[in-house]
């Protein structure tokens, strides 16, 4: 089971690495952090807060692209182009197939923040010719940016387990921009009444908080994180994700492929 | 009496159509069949008969609305059984990618084989299907021909014991047929069980043991080609020269060719007597009366035309 | 199919246990960061200018949610009796900011802001100018002006801005007549006689309503009372100034050319003159909405009509 689960996980990572689209993003993100020197031209003393807040943000987001935009295609191209069905007629398991496709995404958006992250504090030296203290808590921004990854990646397959790409993308997204705000949901739905109050309570624990796994802001003015923080963050993320992933698999394992 | 490599017991599949989903189409009608191990076993039909569907439930990739079957005498579903079962898919396409043995060093990992006997096996396999010189080129360089070898040494890197092919001819020049016929062939004479479906019937009549005939989702025949050749209404040629008494048969004889004076024409067995007997009413003068051998094609056009309900 | 009934089964309880377990998580997520965890990044958010142009054109939306941000921190505030509110006036600024036509955010922002702790923030200047802020962004809309002329009487005092705020905005489009009322009662406290006096008269040419045109003539009447006070208290200090000695008593400045007889009120009582150099009326009880010319520590007794 393993060795399966591990071959169809490297083998999603390579079609990855491969696929030039990848290259075209990274170069844009790298693009951006090597001008975020610039910004800092226009506000004297700012410019280590813009850039990190600036790479950060574009860490944070096109990950979260790239992690929707691949997502939702690692399993309809599959059925579209029928490379499934010489899969599934191997010992393949349905859930291992999918469980890979989603462990090779994540790794891929791994090595790729991995990336960015260096290139990210290559233009901090380049802009600050020193780091401070501080900086460590840029990587705990990074390790929470990739439990977000985790998180999309999840609710991406999900969807994708049964509907079409677009669909897939457009819920993903919607999901994560709801995500965003929600503890806004959650003071909603406690000033709600009634019906509104329960299926606005429910939703409110139901939709992945975004948000609390968003630290860019404080780690920019150098504030420092609690470690519970990190421990719960990360329970929760994991937990979350196996939770979204359980119910793709089973969506996945009762669908009639074209 | 030994456990058949193949059985299926009435699988049937139906889809749910139609805006409100509420009619139900049948794409295969309740199929029982057997295929014992070693045979090579022809699974004809015209397009969209119902061959790829049921290859499909065969597989897992759709689920069947009744019936079940068994591969090897395991549930056709269990997956540990599918170390044992090669397949390729109908018009394959492969992850374009990777190269020719990345493709089946993956393949055969998802399948089990240990990594030294993949190393050993590969480039001897790619050789055999006339691969050996294609290195590290990705599959999207391949044409499609080439593609079709991939395909079918994707479904035997692992040694299974049982393979199936859906259309394994297509979209192959007749150089291409030649050599993926010899490798079916091979497969054969290795003791495989080899279940393939096709709608070129001469490709059938020259591999397989055994054919089913299915159209419309429904079973029409199945046996040993020699016998469904035969079931066919005989027919003979009558060639004479006389064109003047083509008008009082023509509505018993088909194919008239005239060379001149000389009318060939083919006609039922049945109708012999009475055409001999009106060709001499005419002053014909008869030249020859020759049977004609039935073909599968006969067999299959018969039962592929009209509805009926028929059992091997 | 065996096989995938266990994998059902594996994948059910996959589900329920992990989904439990990432609500506990969270909640524990939720108490470390603090009830208003999202608002730490109000703090962090250099201007409402640059988030409105982050939010690509759905500023409006964020206005509403910052704005349902602000009202959720000032109700546990309050709650909480607290006596400070400190992001109160950053997110109603953020918010105003990202819609600057949104009313309601100025008018009750700018009453949470006003109202004194622990009611409320207490920072009635903040207030102020919160609504003068709305006011450059919505110029026509006379209720801004109400709230401000409140702010300014109710909280701080500024008898002066309130009636500017008054009858700036009694001019404005659908302004209730009382704006006006307002604005002249305003003027009358800060002591501005002739603001008073003007807009008192205006109402009273301009109304058809019989109770308001009494209510206007009795206005005029105090003012032009204290009017006339006010004058002879200025003839008061003039005999001080040249006999050294206050007045014994009105024949005093009869004698010495400065009145023509003894001032009367508008019921025709003589007014008195105080042995400090003060004027009182007779009955200020008679007299409505007179200001001056009281005795000290008296309180006109409310009426019931």
């Amino acid at each position: 089971m393993s060795s399966r689960l591990a071959a169809i996980t490297f083998n999603t990572f390579r079609e990855a690495v491969r696929d030039r689209v990848l290259y075209n993003l990274i170069i844009f993100v790298l693009l951006l952090v090597a001008s975020a020197p610039l910004f800092g031209q226009i506000s004297i003393g700012l410019e280590k807060l813009i850039l990190v807040n600036v790479g950060l943000t574009s860490i944070s987001i096109f990950g979260i692209i790239i992690a929707i935009f691949i997502g939702i295609g690692l399993v309809s191209k599959e059925i579209e182009k029928k490379t499934l069905y010489t899969i599934l007629s191997r010992p393949v398991r349905r859930w291992e197939f999918i469980t890979g496709k989603y462990l090779g995404l994540v790794l891929t958006l791994v090595v790729n923040a991995v990336f960015m992250t260096i290139g990210f504090f290559v233009a901090l030296f380049i802009a600050t010719r020193t780091f401070t203290r501080d900086d460590a808590g840029l990587l705990l921004a990074i390790y929470f940016i990739i439990l977000q990854f985790f998180i999309v990646t999840a609710i991406t397959l999900l969807f994708s387990s049964f509907s079409s790409p677009i669909f897939s993308a457009v819920f993903a997204f919607a999901l994560f921009v709801i995500g965003t705000f929600a503890e806004d949901l959650r003071n909603f739905a406690a000033l709600a009444q009634g019906v509104t109050k329960w299926l606005a309570t429910g939703a409110a624990w139901l939709v992945p908080n975004f948000s609390a796994l968003n630290v860019i802001s404080q780690v920019a003015h150098g504030d420092p994180i609690r470690p519970q923080l990190v421990l719960f963050n990360t329970v929760y993320a994991l937990l979350y994700s196996v939770a979204a992933m359980a119910v793709a698999v089973l969506i996945f394992e009762r669908r009639n492929l074209k | 009496m030994q456990t058949p490599a193949l059985e299926i017991l009435g699988l049937a599949k139906s889809y749910a159509v139609g805006f409100l989903r509420k009619t139900l189409k049948p794409a295969l009608q309740p199929l029982h069949l057997a295929v014992e191990e070693g045979e090579t076993f022809g699974f004809l039909g015209p397009n969209g008969a119902g061959k790829t569907t049921t290859l499909k439930l065969l597989m897992g990739i759709v689920f069947p609305t009744s019936g079940a079957a068994r591969i090897l005498g395991h549930d056709f579903h269990d997956p540990d059984i599918k170390k044992q079962i090669g397949f390729l898919p109908e018009q394959p396409y492969f992850y374009d990618y990777l190269s020719a043995p990345e493709l089946l060093d993956y393949y055969a990992q998802l399948c089990g084989v240990s990594s030294d006997a993949r190393r050993k096996k590969i480039p001897e396999l790619l050789e055999r299907v006339g691969l050996g010189d294609v290195g590290k080129t990705q599959l999207r360089k391949f044409s499609k021909g080439m593609l079709q070898r991939v395909g079918i040494a994707q479904a035997i890197i692992h040694d299974p014991k049982i393979v199936f092919l859906d259309e394994p001819m297509s979209g192959l020049d007749p150089l291409g047929r030649r050599e993926i016929r010899e490798l079916l062939q091979e497969l054969k004479q290795q003791g495989k069980t080899v279940f393939f479906s096709t709608h070129i019937l001469s490709d059938a009549e020259a591999l397989c043991d055994r054919v089913a005939v299915i159209h419309k989702g429904e079973l029409r025949g199945i046996g040993v080609v020699e016998d469904l050749r035969s079931k066919t209404n005989a027919r003979t040629e009558v060639v004479w020269q006389g064109s003047g008494a083509l008008v009082s048969i023509a509505h018993l004889v088909t194919e008239t060719h005239a060379t001149g004076e000389i009318i060939r024409a083919v006609a039922s067995a049945q109708d012999l007597d009475m055409i001999l007997e009106k060709l001499r009413q005419q002053r014909a003068q008869l030249i020859s009366v020759t049977p004609v051998h039935g073909t599968l094609e006969d067999y299959f056009l018969t039962h592929t035309s009209e509805p009926e309900t028929v059992k091997a | 199919m065996k096989g995938r009934r266990k994998s059902t089964t594996v994948a059910v309880l996959l589900l329920i246990a992990a989904f439990t377990g990432s609500v506990l998580a969270l909640h524990q997520v939720d108490t470390i960061r603090g009830k208003q965890a999202t608002l730490e990044e109000v703090l962090y958010i250099p201007s409402g200018k640059t988030l409105k142009r982050l939010s690509l054109g759905y500023s409006s939306l964020l206005a509403d949610i910052y704005w349902t941000r602000a009202v959720q921190y000032f109700g546990q505030k309050h709650q909480q009796e607290a006596l400070h509110y400190e992001m109160l006036d950053p997110l109603l600024d953020i918010t105003t900011d990202l819609d600057p036509h949104l009313i309601i955010a100025y008018e009750f922002g700018s009453i949470f802001l006003s109202q004194p702790a622990p009611a409320g923030a207490g920072q009635p200047e903040k207030a102020a100018a919160l609504v003068e802020k709305g006011i450059r962004a919505n110029p026509t809309y006379w209720r801004l002006y109400f709230t401000l002329g409140y702010i300014h009487y109710f909280d701080r005092k500024d008898y002066k801005a309130a009636r500017e705020a008054f009858q700036k905005g009694s001019e404005m489009p659908g302004a209730y007549f009382w704006m006006k009322v307002m604005a002249a009662e305003m003027a009358q406290r800060a002591g501005e006689n002739s603001f008073a006096t003007e807009i008192w008269s205006h109402l009273y040419e301009s109304t058809q309503d019989a109770m308001v045109k009494d209510n206007a003539r009795q206005h005029l009447t105090a003012l032009s009372m204290e009017r006339e006070i006010e004058e002879i208290q200025r003839r008061v200090e003039t005999f001080r100034q040249r006999t050294n000695r206050l007045p014994a008593g009105w024949y005093d400045l009869v004698r010495a050319g400065l009145l023509q007889g003894v001032p009367v009120d508008p019921l025709n009582n003589p007014l008195k003159l105080m042995p400090d150099g003060t004027i009182q009326v007779a009955d200020p009880a008679k007299i409505p909405f007179l200001t001056k010319g009281l005795p000290p520590g008296w309180k006109r007794p409310v009426k019931h009509q």
